[in-house]
């Protein structure tokens, strides 16, 4: 009896063929750091782009969807591997993540060489944006130097008339001191880089700084490294002399243990958690829901968005991916609601987008929590997107 | 001037820790002819201890009390466990072994307090910078560093010089069989001495923990520094430790304070801030090539092998 | 002594049949990674191998031999940024300039010895591991990307994964063949002699240093082959291929496999990146029947079990996996 069933079943699904032979899984790569003292960043992007999924039912366009996390350990060469093994061996359809500048340009010859889909989560090297864009890589992040340039801004408009610069150095770093010095018009006095990740003492830089006697210090310091700097700032005594302005440097997975060293420290940023619009309230609210005790960070905001884009770009070619072109021009679209409000992408696939000032502040329960105090730009287009040959 | 001055106590104080893990290790070097990267490990524990009893009792200097004498605990026990084994083994066994310790700890530290890391906040009275000379502010923390470590550095002198253990202690560098011959029990000198080199390590960790955050594998950049120094220093010679500790402290800070600026009058100015953080790294085992081609036993050597 | 048909023999020819087989199981099917992480493999064993003349022969104990890998695969990146591509051009300066460090490191590190010898070779390739992250041109610390693998004149053709991984070991197995024929030649001799003993070589008249220096360099010029083969698998150079945990790896897959003996070092590299691939994998596989879901959580911790087991090798097995195929064979005959 249960062979005959059995057999009946089989002839149905013989006869359904041809329709289920085409439902496949939208496979998807995605490749961040969750090991090491940076793996809260890594996590935050995991539970955000999980926490999308759960929004989109987790099916984009009607298919399955089936992620795959891979660690970088923040090692160019660490994840290179793991992109290729993405590649050669899961086929995936999409690729997603990378934190940081050095790891993705490791990583991105295989991907674009393979034709790979590539929704760049967070990292933004200069050359990704000119030079090197392709029609199959886009970002929902900005470039590294588009977020300092706002900085440079808001501190033309602050008045400062001269500063001081430390980041570290490797590729993020120095696009992220090139940009801030692009747009500021006072003096820049000094210029620090420092050994990246290894260095985590900044007392000789920080002697510099105070010696060059400047309007203000500006830096550049993502994950752990900014909590030290923060630290060590306050340790030399530089918090009430020589005022700070950062960039990347406090964000909700930082705060937890910056607390009130970050209070007063204004920092730019394209997304901050209290932005007025619908789908960032829901993902705000889902994620504080799902992860108790926990923020969600501008990285997360970010992968958020690439899970949309991507969930977009299925829906509107109706699964079908293998039209390489027909997959560009609906990403290109941008159809999707971004947590960040509106956005389009530039020829170059990356943002044009608002930069907004946040600042720290005292909740009403006693937390310590990021809030937009103003728009400091409009539109802003990276300034590398005339190098690229793209359309 | 005030630049100078400021460079040179930071300089001093990075000086001063290094020589706390350096001696230590210069130490086990010496009497049990044991070379030992999990040093670096027990630097690790050192703060991630503190960390965890600073949350427990609330207090900064308990804090620091209590992980010492855990991290001498745990010394203590990886000699009896692991160490004792390794005697009389080969060089490379001893490297072998001790980077498979490495691996170890990382694990079961991530596996315990978790792969994000700790911070151990600082009490307000250390939290602050002083005026140390009319116009020269300085770190308080840092300073408090550099006393402690001069202190620790002062009665370590004494206790190798001045009392029988140390007198042990310094007969067992030079010869050990001999002091085997003498019928001294040297199980229990050997655990002792590797014990101390755990708890100094534990210090340095601890001290630097405000500083920089705990984290996993925090003890293995600062590690190969303080092989560098035990190197120059000659094996064995705590006088040697402190001399190259200083060293490398100094060159190293004063590398990354005035190298990029003596660059920059030879290469351009984006050229230079790249290549000045490396090349100043760079100086240090430039140092310690520069020592073990003029003197290949290091600069105090006390061994007679 | 058992004859040709010894374990160890046994273990050896399957050894090499894998490797020569492994692209046909993946015509046939197989995971294409496999081919990937067996390139690795082989290069990193011809890296192993030629640590191995200088270590388990020459009892030269090098903490800096990934230096060469960094150098070899610099060169090929250099030149080929530089857009000079031809591998008759790149590969030659890969082994010239590893030769050359070597003969510089090692005409000074020889003067020292124990573990002070350790100390230098390590503070040397540190130094050139920070001197790699200082050259802004070539990427600094964010390593440089190598957009062409090298040319040859056809049909040779590096991108094509199989006929890459076919030269490899083809390499590989002709560098087992050199170290062979050396440590077989009188050279070879003296070098083994100046490792039990020598003061002794030098008072029946043999230059040792020089001996060992030249032994240093052979070795330093094998692994620069190594790199360049490196930098055109991974289509990519850092500073990190340099970084002392590497030389660390390296010595691992020496002792692993058996210090002085031809094939350990190939049995060491296998044994090691294949375990590092697979202890993950196992540690799910085993531990999700007990403890379920949190099994896979556990599979992280993998190197919780990797350190013990290498402490262990080194209490008890202190003659690596070649020492065990040798064990097999001297029960066989009682």
């Amino acid at each position: 009896m249960r062979k005959a069933l059995i057999a009946a079943g089989a002839v149905l699904l013989l006869a359904a063929g041809p329709s289920l032979a085409q439902q496949k899984t939208i496979k998807i790569g995605f490749v961040t750091t969750l090991s090491g003292p940076t793996a809260v960043i890594g996590n935050d992007m995991r539970n955000s782009f999980e926490l999308a999924l759960d929004h989109l039912g987790r099916k984009m366009g009607g298919l399955p969807v089936e992620v795959i996390y891979e660690d970088d350990a923040q090692k160019p060469e660490v994840g290179k591997q793991k992109t290729d093994k993405l590649i050669e061996s899961d086929k995936v359809d999409f690729i997603s993540g990378y934190i940081w500048s050095n790891v993705l340009l490791a990583s991105l010859k295989p991907i674009v060489d393979s034709k790979t889909f590539l929704i760049i989560a967070n990292a933004g090297p200069s050359q990704v944006a000119g030079e090197m864009c392709s029609p199959t890589v886009f970002s929902t992040s900005w470039n590294n130097d588009q977020t300092p340039q706002a900085m440079g801004t808001y501190m033309n408009q602050k008045g400062v008339k001269s500063v001081f610069l430390i980041g570290p150095n490797y590729a993020a770093g120095k696009d992220m001191l090139a940009g801030v010095a692009s747009t500021f018009k006072g003096k820049v006095v000094g210029q620090e880089l420092t050994t990246w990740p290894s260095q985590l003492d900044f007392s000789a830089e920080l002697s510099k700084a105070r010696a060059a006697k400047p309007d203000a210090i500006f830096v550049f310091y993502p994950g752990a490294a900014g909590v030290q700097f923060l630290t060590q700032y306050a340790q030399a005594g530089l918090k009430d002399t020589i005022p700070l302005y950062t960039a990347f440097t406090i964000d909700e997975t930082t705060l937890p243990r910056q607390k009130d060293l970050a209070v007063g420290v204004p920092g730019a940023q394209q997304w901050v958690n209290d932005l007025p619009n619908e789908a960032n309230k829901k993902f705000v609210a889902d994620y504080m829901k799902k992860h108790p005790g926990m923020r969600p960070s501008f990285y997360g905001a970010q992968s958020y968005d690439a899970a949309m884009l991507m969930a977009s770009a299925v829906e509107a070619t109706k699964g079908d991916l293998s039209n390489k072109a027909a997959v560009t021009a609906a990403l290109k679209k941008a159809d999707f609601k971004s947590v960040r409000g509106d956005f389009k992408f530039g020829n170059n696939h990356v943002p044009i987008q608002a930069f907004y000032l946040q600042d720290v502040v005292k909740d009403d329960k006693g937390e310590f929590v990021l809030k937009t105090v103003a728009t400091i730009v409009k539109d802003n287009q990276d300034i590398h997107h005339q190098k690229c040959p793209m359309k | 001037m005030t630049l100078f001055i400021e460079q040179s106590l930071n300089g001093l104080q990075f000086g001063l820790l290094l020589f706390l893990l350096a001696a230590g290790l210069t130490l086990v070097f010496g009497i049990m002819d044991l070379v030992n990267l999990a040093h670096g490990s027990l630097y690790m524990l050192g703060a991630y201890f503190a960390a965890t009893f600073a949350i427990w009792t609330g207090s900064f200097v308990l804090a620091a009390v209590l992980s010492l004498f855990a991290t001498l605990l745990v010394g203590m026990l990886v000699e009896v466990i692991a160490m004792r084994r390794l005697y009389g083994r080969d060089h490379l066994d001893h490297v072998l072994a001790t980077f498979g310790l490495i691996l170890f700890f990382d694990e079961s530290v991530r596996l315990i307090w978790g792969p994000e890391g700790m911070s151990l906040p600082l009490p307000a009275w250390l939290n602050r910078s002083v005026e140390i000379l009319p116009g020269v502010q300085y770190s308080a923390y840092r300073l408090a560093i550099i006393v402690v470590t001069l202190s620790v550095a002062v009665s370590l002198y004494l206790l190798v010089m001045r009392t029988r253990i140390g007198m042990l202690i310094r007969a067992g560098a030079s010869n050990r069989e001999m002091v085997g011959a003498l019928g001294v029990n040297i199980k229990l000198l050997y655990t002792l001495v590797f014990g101390l080199g755990a708890a100094l390590a534990g210090l340095a960790g601890l001290m630097q923990a405000p500083i920089l955050t705990v984290q996993i594998g925090m003890g293995e950049n600062i590690l190969i520094l303080a092989f560098v120094i035990t190197v120059i220093g000659g094996i064995g010679s705590i006088r040697g430790a402190l001399v190259g500790a200083l060293f490398v402290g100094f060159i190293d800070t004063m590398g990354r304070a005035f190298f990029p600026d003596l660059l920059r009058m030879v290469l351009s100015p984006t050229a230079a801030s790249t290549a000045a953080p490396a090349l100043s790294s760079m100086l240090i085992y430039l140092l310690m090539a520069i020592v073990l081609i003029a003197k290949p036993e290091g600069l105090f050597s006390t061994s007679q092998r | 002594m058992t004859g040709w048909f010894s374990a160890r023999n046994i273990a050896i020819v399957a050894l090499v049949a894998v490797l020569l087989l492994l692209p046909v199981y993946i015509e046939l099917g197989g995971n294409r990674f496999l081919l990937s992480l067996f390139t690795r493999i082989v290069i990193l064993a011809l890296a192993a191998v030629s640590l191995n003349l200088i270590l388990g022969y020459g009892g030269m104990m090098s903490f800096g031999h990934a230096a060469y890998l960094g150098i070899g695969g610099y060169a090929v990146g250099m030149l080929a940024k530089e857009g000079i591509v031809s591998g008759f051009v790149q590969w030659p300066v890969a082994l010239g300039a590893s030769a050359l460090f070597a003969l510089v490191i090692g005409a000074l590190s020889l003067r020292t010895r124990g573990v002070y010898f350790i100390m230098i070779t390590l503070a040397f390739a540190q130094m050139a591991y920070y001197v790699a992250g200082g050259i802004a041109r070539y990427g600094g610390d964010d390593g440089l990307t190598v957009n062409q693998r090298s040319q040859f004149v056809p049909p040779v053709d590096l991108t094509n994964k199989v006929q890459f991984y076919y030269i490899c070991v083809a390499l590989l197995l002709a560098s087992v063949f050199l170290v062979w024929r050396l440590i077989n030649s009188r050279f070879g001799m003296v070098i083994q002699g100046a490792r039990s003993n020598e003061t002794r070589m030098r008072a029946i008249g043999f230059p040792t240093y020089r001996y060992k220096l030249t032994c240093f360099v052979i070795a330093g010029t094998m692994c620069g082959l190594a790199g360049a083969l490196l930098a055109n698998h991974t289509d990519f150079v850092s500073p990190s291929m340099m970084y002392w945990t590497r030389s660390g790896d390296l010595i691992i897959m020496v002792v692993l496999g058996g210090m002085g003996s031809l094939f350990g070092p190939v049995f060491g590299a296998m044994a090691l990146l294949v375990f590092e691939e697979m202890l993950p994998f196992i540690i799910k596989v085993v531990a999700t029947p007990l403890f379920g879901p949190t099994a896979a959580r556990a599979s992280e911790y993998w190197q919780i079990l990797m350190g013990p087991l290498l402490l262990l090798v080194v209490l008890f097995a202190r003659g690596g996996i070649d020492g065990l195929l040798r064990k097999l064979d001297r029960r066989e005959r009682p």
